[in-house]
């Protein structure tokens, strides 16, 4: 099991944070994704593995209104 | 046109003044015009008015509360209808600086209403020597205010009998007033239209001369009727005229703080804008594929998020659609956000302008998410339509959209058949009946008379004239303290609930804006965080009004850091945004201003207008209560649509076991859950902006915020429990 922003979510293996934005179908172009705190950067969301117990913070910088 | 009535036209009066002197953004003096008597004014702007309530919708909702009484209505002369500048509106060094905001008591709320408009009018009323324009009693016959300013004149003409439609009537006045071609960005012309006369949806359109299309452009003061009282007041237009407009037009204290942040947020927006929202491609409509996504775009009357027809109608149609590069889009000199972007050359299929190729202003994001998914037309071409005769007409899309989306819903439930429609058959999806309500509303004719009052009174017509269930109706009509919703859905944001439920002056997404950072982000987990949020950004978007501002610069463009270097809510309050705000303040005024003095101001004019709804008769907790559709499923059609999430909810937070359970059944234990946690979010919004568990502001807190004046006392100890 996996945090994603706070909200229980199950964990599988090899889920990159790409994966994980499409299985979420995070769409938004502004995105900012932390793992346990610590920022991962757009070129590395194909690489980097979310791990089994991660906390994951998704935030979408959208104005609106 | 008004050449060939030029016979039944009358100089009223007239009225010379000294035109302007702005002197650290503030000219401290209002101009006065009563239309019953013929009279017209100077009037000063008390010192403690300025100290208390800064300036703008500030100034506006004062001055009004003296002018009326607890029994005024909207359609009493007594009644007034104010234009407000504020002291750092008229920047050009900063972009979203030429706002108006309009104060008037509404037909829709039959309490104070306000709205905030792009155009050039509040700057030019200011440059001319005035604060604000306000405009008390009734003419007999149409008639065109036209304010000079530079020859520090202002003249009212009777004009009966001309066609109050904007579209024509602002060329005609842009031909009759401005003395050649150049001449004519020095005019703003506020229009309505006979919508505005036979619907209480009325609006106003603001103009500025977009001189490379050679076309005047309007937007819109759109919420709540304020047309209405316009056309009620038998105002036809009115015509402000100033030549002059330079960086140094407000005597700014400091100019150098003003170029310091103009320079910081100007960088950011040509740097960024592209990668960030688009405003300067798209402008809002850049929105309408994010709450597609993210299932917060309202489709058949708030009850589904989303559409599969939706791609029909997305950004990327949008881009193609709207004429882009131009310099006139900035709807205020110097603003490089320049996201008032319009479709040229669009022909009428439908009504008076048929075959006519006209420019449509838009759409915004709540037009084409109102009349494409809420109505179920997902047709640009209709989107286009809609907007031009709404606007044409002076009715509000976000208003008629709602309604029109409600009375669909009506129809497909067989609470209004063809018979009452009067042949018209309102599925939703049916844009050709759609046009054809619109033109009717505008007319005051056929089913477009019921259209046009609103949903709030559309309720009560239903119920006492065709039996209509009053509870269903009341789940299923999306208004609040009579204000028809603006588009997003909320179900799954309590926040958002509450943001449109709380707001003073009804449900209008500019009082505040937290789906993403409560549903999506899910940054504001808890009731105290709701409840701060709810404090924090409804003050702060309303400094915008009390000041002259626009919203938009604040928060469609971030520094690139900004998310990086700031985190949770603070990252969304911007922070070196609100340092320009600041620095803005500072440079005009000369007064220095620091965040939590931003929210102070903010704080003594919201919680005034919170009072005036107490004075009207409103303002309690009662009113606050919004439609169980902004809240959760209504039908079972649509509690299957997410069967999914709403059965997870049940078990895991709930804890209801909902093995063999009907829908209904289930239904029902859900919105017991969900209604009680809107009741506690008001609680917990109430304690947190000081209010009583009523939601009447407290003694204290308005001695603390020093608008403690005996009136507004003896109000509140009315109210103590």
């Amino acid at each position: 099991m996996i945090k994603v922003n706070g909200r229980d979510m199950e964990w599988e293996e090899n889920l990159t944070v790409e994966l994980l934005l499409k299985k979420c179908k995070y769409t938004f172009p502004l995105i900012m994704v932390k793992i346990n705190g610590k920022f991962i950067p757009k070129e590395k969301y194909k690489d980097v593995l979310i791990m089994d117990n991660d906390d994951v913070q998704v935030i979408h910088s959208i104005a609106g209104g | 046109m008004f050449k060939a009535s030029k016979e039944n036209q009358k100089l009223l009066t007239s009225f010379e003044f000294e035109p302007g002197k702005v002197e650290k953004g503030y000219t401290d003096r209002r101009l006065y015009i009563n239309l019953s008597e013929n009279k017209i004014e100077e009037k000063p702007i008390d010192l403690q008015v300025k100290e208390t309530f800064t300036g703008g919708r500030g100034y506006g909702i004062w001055y009004l509360w003296d002018a009326v009484s607890s029994k005024t209505k909207w359609n009493d002369p007594e009644n007034e209808i104010i234009f407000c500048t504020g002291p750092i509106c008229g920047v050009t060094q900063y972009s979203g600086t030429g706002k108006t905001h309009v104060v008037t008591l509404s037909p829709e709320t039959e309490t104070v209403n306000d709205n905030n408009v792009g155009g050039y009018l509040a700057p030019f009323l200011k440059f001319s020597g005035w604060d604000l324009l306000e405009i008390q009693g009734k003419a007999k016959e149409d008639v065109i205010i036209f304010i000079d300013g530079n020859k520090g004149k202002v003249i009212i003409e009777e004009v009966p009998g001309i066609n109050s439609d904007t579209y024509l009537l602002i060329e005609k006045l842009t031909e009759r007033y401005a003395d050649d071609e150049k001449d004519r960005r020095n005019l703003s012309i506020v229009s309505s239209g006979r919508g505005a006369e036979n619907t209480n949806l009325g609006i106003l359109n603001v103009s500025w001369y977009d001189v490379r299309r050679r076309k005047v452009r309007i937007k819109q003061a759109g919420r709540g009727g304020t047309g209405s009282v316009f056309r009620d007041k038998k105002i036809l237009a009115i015509v402000t005229k100033y030549a002059g407009v330079n960086a140094s037009s407000n005597n700014a204290a400091y100019p150098e703080l003003i170029t310091r942040a103009g320079q910081r947020l100007t960088k950011e927006i040509l740097g960024l804008d592209h990668v960030q929202n688009g405003m300067r491609e798209i402008g809002t409509v850049n929105l309408l594929d994010h709450m597609q996504n993210y299932n917060c775009l309202p489709v058949h009357n708030f009850k589904f998020g989303s559409h599969p027809d939706a791609f029909k109608i997305n950004a990327k149609i949008w881009h193609q659609r709207m004429t882009q590069n131009q310099a006139g889009d900035s709807c205020w000199v110097g603003c490089a956000m320049r996201c008032s972007h319009a479709v040229d050359g669009f022909e009428l299929t439908t009504g008076p302008l048929k075959g006519k190729k006209v420019l449509v202003d838009g759409p915004e994001y709540e037009t084409t998410a109102g009349f494409g998914g809420n109505c179920g037309c997902f047709d640009p071409d209709f989107i286009l339509e809609a907007n031009f005769y709404c606007d044409n007409y002076g009715m509000d899309t976000i208003g008629v959209s709602t309604t029109m989306a409600f009375l669909m819903e009506c129809y497909e439930n067989n609470i209004i058949n063809k018979e009452i429609t009067e042949g018209l058959e309102l599925n939703f999806g049916n844009a050709k009946a759609a046009l054809e309500l619109i033109h009717q509303m505008a007319e005051g004719k056929g089913f477009g008379k019921v259209a046009g009052l609103g949903i709030r009174q559309i309720k009560k017509v239903l119920v006492e004239k065709y039996g209509a269930d009053a509870k269903f109706l009341q789940d299923i009509g999306m208004e609040c303290k009579g204000m028809e919703f603006s588009e997003y859905v909320t179900k799954e944001s309590l926040a958002q609930q509450g943001g449109y439920g709380i707001a003073n002056k009804g449900p209008q997404h500019d009082e505040s804006w937290l789906i993403f950072m409560d549903q999506v982000n899910n940054q504001i987990p808890t009731f105290k965080d709701k409840a701060e949020a709810l404090h924090y950004f409804p003050l702060f978007r309303t400094w915008f009004s009390i000041v002259g501002l626009c919203k938009l610069p604040w928060n469609d463009i971030e520094p690139e850091d900004n998310k990086q270097k700031y985190h949770g809510i603070e990252a969304a309050r911007v922070p070196e945004h609100v340092e320009n705000y600041c620095w803005l303040f500072e440079g005009v005024t000369g007064k220095h201003l620091t965040s939590e003095g931003l929210i102070l101001q903010s704080e003594r004019v919201h919680n005034l207008q919170r009072l005036f709804n107490l004075r009207m008769g409103f303002g309690t907790r009662e009113h606050d209560a919004v439609p169980y559709r902004a809240v959760g499923p209504v039908t079972a059609e649509e509690y299957e649509s997410r069967k999914e999430l709403y059965d997870q909810q049940l078990r895991e937070v709930i804890k209801f076991d909902i093995e063999g359970k009907t829908t209904e059944e289930k239904m029902e234990a859900l919105r017991d859950y969900r209604e009680e946690q809107y009741q506690k979010l008001c609680d917990a919004v109430y304690k947190r902006r000081g209010w009583d568990a009523n939601g009447v502001p407290t003694l204290g807190k308005i001695k603390e915020l020093k608008i403690d004046f005996p009136e507004i006392v003896e109000l509140v100890k009315k109210y103590q429990s």
